[in-house]
C-alpha cells in the first residue's frame, strides 16, 4: 500500500470521472506539496536551458515537420524499419492491441524459459498493463529505473510519464525501501536512498539474463532503436542480458539516423531541463559478442492507427513524451497525475487516453483544462494540445447528444438554449431581462450573490459572483444614441443612416452616464 | 476612423462599464464608434464546451454582421483568439465559400483593444489618470493566443499617478476557463486559490486585466474572501481621467 494515497486506478476503464478523481488529491497537502515543488524545479530548469538556444523555435519547427512526414507516410518508413532491423537480426512483431503485445511478449519469455525479467523504464508497458500480466504468468518483473522501484516496491503507480514517482518525496522513499528491503537505519539522504537502490539492482543486472525495453526513437533508415535515459541502469540492461524484448508505439520511427540531432536537443531539454540526457543508447539488431545476441521489437499499434486518422487528432501521435506539456499546465501541478486515471496524465493525456480507448472511456479528461495554451506553448513538437481537447470536448457533446440523459444535464440544456437565445438580438435581450430578474432573489444588499442552486452552486461554492447590473450595455447605448438624436447629434444621425437599420453609430460630447446603478 | 464594437454577450450582461469605458475613450481619441444592435455572442463558450455546430452557426452570424465593419474592436482576449484561432477550423469545416471569404477580409480588421491603441491607433498615452497602485493579471488568451506581448504595459505606462505592481508568475492560468470553472470547479478554485496568493502579494488597490472573464473571477474570490482588492477592465482606467474618474474608482 501507498504511504500516501489509496492505490491509484490508472485503467481509464475502471478510473473514475476526472472531477471525481481529483478530490482526495486536492484535500493532500503532502501530495500537492510534492508535485508542485518538483514541476516547478523542472520548469526552471528547463526555461534556463531553452532560453540559451537560440534556434529554439526553429529546431521545434523542424522537429514538427519531421513527425508529421512520418505519420504521412508511416507504413512505407515502419516497413522499412522492419526491414533493416531484420536484416540486422533483430525479430520484428507486430501487435495490434495490448492483448496481443502481451501474448507475444509473454511467448517470448516462455521461449528464453524465463522466469525473471528486468526493466527499463517504459510507459508503454505501463499502456499495456504488462507487469501484472507477467506477474499473473508466473513472471517476476524488476523495474530498474529508480522512479519505477520507487513505484515497485510502494506498491503504487507512476504519476508523470518523464518522473513517475515525482509524487513521492524523499522521506517517504526512505520508508519504502527500508520496509521493502530490509535496511534498517536508512537515512533520506540522495546518496544513501541511491546506494541502497544500487545494491538492490546489481544483483538483478548480474543475475536476470532477460529485459525489456521501451524505445524513444526508431530509425528507419537503419533499423536502429534509440533509448534515452538518466542512471545507466537502461545501459545495463542492454550490456548484461542475453535476450532483450523492446515494446514501442509505431509512432515512434524516425526517417534518419541524422534527425537524432533535432529530437535529442529538444527532448532533454524539454524533459529534464538537460542540455543532453546522461545516457543515450542506440542499438541496431544484434552485434556479435556485443549486448544482447537475441532481439526482439513489439511495434504496438493499440489504437494509434485510428488517431492516424483525425486531421487535427493525429498530430497527438508527434508526441515524444518529454512531458513538458504536464509540467507546465497548471492543472497538473494541483492535481498529479493519479487522477488522470492512465499511466499518459496531463495535457498529452488527456488528448491520448480518450483517443487510445476509441472515446469510450476517459471522457472526462478532454475537459480536464482551462484551455491556457501553456502547453502548446512548450511542446517541443508543436502539438496544438488546446486545439485537439476542443476537438474531443465536440466528439463527447456529440455522443452525448445521443443520450437521453441529456435532457437532465443542466449543463447541456443551458448550451442547447443558449445556442437558440444567441440566434436573435431580441432573444438574447430578452433572455437578459429574465436573467436578472430570476438572480435578484439570490442577489443580497450588497449588490453581490453569494450562493446559487444547480449548476451555479459550483461556482459560488468557493466565489461570489456579481449581481447583474440594471442597465445592459446595448440598452445604455440605445438610451445615449436617443438623448444624442434629441439634442440634435449630427454625427449620429449621418452614421446610422450610413449603416442601415441593425446599427446605431454615435460620436458626441454626451456624457452618457444615464444610468449605472452597478453594485460595487 | 470609425469603429464598430462588439462588446461580447457577457460584458453586455454583465460588465455594461467595460463597454461604457472603451466608447469614452476611444471618442475621446477621436474616433468615432458605432455599435451594431444585432450582436451576441462569438461562440466561444460553446465552441470550448464541444458545441461546435452551435459555435458555428454564432461565428456565422458574426461574420455576416460585421462584414462590411471597417475595423472591429473588441474588449476581451478570448473572444478575439476565438475569433482568430477557432474560427478558420469552424469556416473551412462547416461554412461555405461565400462565408469563407467574408472571414478571411473581416479577420485582419478584428482587433483587441489594447491591439488597436497600439497597432492600429499608434497610440500608448490614451491621456489617463489613475492615481492608484495596480497589478496586471495577463490572461492566458491574450498572452499566449494573442501575443498581446508588452502592449498592456506600455499602455499602463503612461497613465498619470499609476503605480505598477509586478505580478509574480505573471503567465500561470487564473483557472477560470468558461466552463471549466463549473464542469471542474474544485481543481479550478484550487488554481484560483494559487494565483490569489500571487495577485495579492502585490500589495495593489486593483487587479486589471483585458478579459473580464478572468476578472470575474479573480474578483468573486476577492469578494468572498473579503480580500481588499478590486478588479477593473483595462479600457476603464485607460478612460479614467481626472476630470473624470474611472466608475468604478469613484
Amino acid at each position: 500500500m501507498s504511504a500516501i494515497a489509496d492505490h491509484p486506478i490508472l485503467d481509464p476503464a475502471l478510473a473514475p470521472p476526472f472531477p471525481v478523481a481529483v478530490l482526495p488529491v486536492l484535500r493532500n497537502p503532502q501530495l500537492r506539496k510534492n508535485v508542485a515543488h518538483a514541476i516547478d524545479v523542472i520548469q526552471a530548469k528547463r526555461a534556463r536551458l531553452v532560453a540559451e538556444k537560440t534556434d529554439w523555435q526553429e529546431l521545434r519547427a523542424a522537429a514538427s515537420a519531421i513527425k508529421d512526414h512520418v505519420l504521412e507516410n508511416l507504413g512505407a518508413y515502419l516497413e522499412q524499419f522492419e526491414a533493416r532491423c531484420t536484416a540486422a537480426g533483430g525479430t520484428v512483431h507486430w501487435a495490434a492491441d495490448a492483448a496481443e503485445a502481451r501474448r507475444i511478449i509473454l511467448e517470448i519469455l516462455r521461449e528464453e524459459k524465463a522466469g525473471e525479467v528486468i526493466k527499463i523504464k517504459t510507459m508503454t508497458s505501463a499502456e499495456i498493463q504488462l507487469n501484472p500480466y507477467l506477474e499473473a504468468a508466473g513472471v517476476r518483473t524488476y523495474e530498474t529505473d529508480l522512479a519505477e522501484i520507487i513505484l515497485q516496491l510502494g506498491e503504487d503507480e507512476p504519476s508523470h510519464i518523464v518522473v513517475p514517482a515525482l509524487h513521492v518525496n524523499r522521506s517517504q522513499v526512505r520508508e519504502i525501501f527500508a520496509r521493502r528491503m530490509g535496511i534498517e537505519n536508512l537515512s533520506d539522504d540522495p546518496q544513501a536512498l541511491t546506494a541502497a537502490a544500487r545494491n538492490y539492482l546489481r544483483q538483478k543486472f548480474l543475475t536476470v539474463p532477460t529485459a525489456i525495453s521501451g524505445a524513444n526513437f526508431l530509425i528507419a533508415e537503419t533499423g536502429a532503436v534509440a533509448v534515452v535515459e538518466s542512471e545507466g541502469n537502461g545501459r545495463m540492461c542492454l550490456t548484461l542480458p542475453r535476450t532483450m524484448i523492446t515494446l514501442a508505439g509505431i509512432e515512434k520511427v524516425l526517417p534518419r539516423f541524422a534527425d537524432l540531432e533535432v529530437m535529442l536537443q529538444l527532448l532533454a531539454r524539454s524533459a529534464t531541463g538537460e542540455r543532453m540526457n546522461p545516457y543515450t543508447s542506440l542499438w541496431t539488431g544484434v552485434t556479435p559478442g556485443d549486448g544482447p545476441q537475441k532481439f526482439h521489437i513489439v511495434l504496438l499499434d493499440n489504437g494509434r492507427s485510428s488517431i492516424l486518422k483525425g486531421k487535427t487528432e493525429r498530430q497527438t501521435l508527434k508526441c515524444i513524451r518529454c512531458a513538458a506539456c504536464m509540467n507546465s499546465c497548471p492543472v497538473y501541478r494541483q492535481t498529479g497525475g493519479h487522477a488522470y486515471g492512465s499511466v499518459y496524465p496531463g495535457p498529452i493525456g488527456a488528448i491520448l487516453t480518450p483517443q487510445l480507448e476509441h472515446m469510450r472511456h476517459a471522457q472526462s479528461l478532454p475537459f480536464a483544462s482551462s484551455l491556457c495554451g501553456a502547453c502548446y506553448e512548450v511542446c517541443p513538437v508543436k502539438i496544438n494540445i488546446p486545439e485537439v481537447l476542443i476537438d474531443l470536448r465536440a466528439q463527447v457533446t456529440d455522443l452525448e447528444r445521443k443520450r437521453v440523459a441529456r435532457f437532465f444535464d443542466p449543463m447541456y440544456v443551458g448550451l442547447r438554449v443558449a445556442n437558440v437565445v444567441f440566434s436573435r438580438a431580441w432573444l438574447f435581450h430578452a433572455a437578459q431581462w429574465m436573467g436578472r430578474l430570476g438572480l435578484r432573489i439570490f442577489t443580497r444588499k450588497d449588490g453581490w450573490i453569494h450562493s446559487l442552486p444547480s449548476v451555479g452552486a459550483k461556482w459560488t461554492e468557493t466565489r461570489d459572483l456579481r449581481g447583474l447590473p440594471k442597465q445592459t450595455f446595448h440598452s445604455w447605448w440605445a438610451e445615449r444614441k436617443t438623448a444624442s438624436q434629441q439634442v440634435g447629434g449630427s454625427a449620429s444621425q449621418r452614421a446610422g443612416d450610413a449603416a442601415g437599420d441593425s446599427t446605431v453609430s454615435s460620436k458626441s460630447d454626451e456624457k452618457g452616464t444615464a444610468n449605472s446603478g452597478e453594485a460595487q | 476612423m470609425r469603429v464598430s464594437l462588439f462588446i461580447t454577450c457577457y460584458n453586455d450582461t454583465l460588465f455594461p462599464e467595460t463597454g461604457r469605458a472603451v466608447v469614452r475613450l476611444l471618442e475621446r481619441l477621436g474616433v468615432e464608434v458605432e455599435f451594431r444592435a444585432g450582436q451576441t455572442c462569438c461562440g466561444q463558450m460553446h465552441a470550448n464546451t464541444g458545441f461546435r455546430g452551435e459555435a458555428f452557426s454564432q461565428a456565422k452570424r458574426l461574420v455576416r454582421l460585421y462584414a462590411d465593419a471597417e475595423a472591429v474592436v473588441i474588449p476581451s482576449s478570448s473572444c478575439v483568439a476565438m475569433i482568430r484561432d477557432q474560427y478558420p477550423g469552424l469556416m473551412e469545416e462547416l461554412g461555405n465559400e461565400t462565408l469563407r471569404s467574408q472571414f478571411a477580409a473581416l479577420l485582419p480588421r478584428v482587433y483587441e483593444l489594447s491591439e488597436f491603441l497600439i497597432d492600429r491607433m499608434g497610440v500608448e498615452d490614451v491621456g489617463a489618470s489613475f492615481p492608484h497602485r495596480v497589478t496586471y493579471h495577463a490572461s492566458c488568451h491574450g498572452l499566449r493566443g494573442l501575443h498581446l506581448g508588452d502592449r498592456p504595459f506600455r499602455l499602463l505606462g503612461k497613465v498619470r499617478g499609476l503605480e505598477l505592481a509586478h505580478l509574480a508568475n505573471l503567465d500561470r492560468c487564473c483557472g477560470f476557463g468558461g466552463t471549466f470553472s463549473v464542469k471542474n470547479s474544485e481543481v479550478s478554485s484550487a488554481m484560483l486559490a494559487v494565483k490569489l496568493e500571487d495577485v495579492l502579494g502585490t500589495g495593489a488597490e486593483y487587479c486589471t486585466a483585458l478579459d473580464n472573464s478572468c476578472l470575474m473571477h479573480l474578483g468573486g474570490a476577492m469578494h468572498r474572501q473579503y480580500a481588499g482588492m478590486k478588479t477593473i477592465h483595462m479600457a476603464e482606467i485607460l478612460a479614467s481621467t481626472e476630470k473624470e474618474p474611472a466608475e468604478a474608482a469613484g
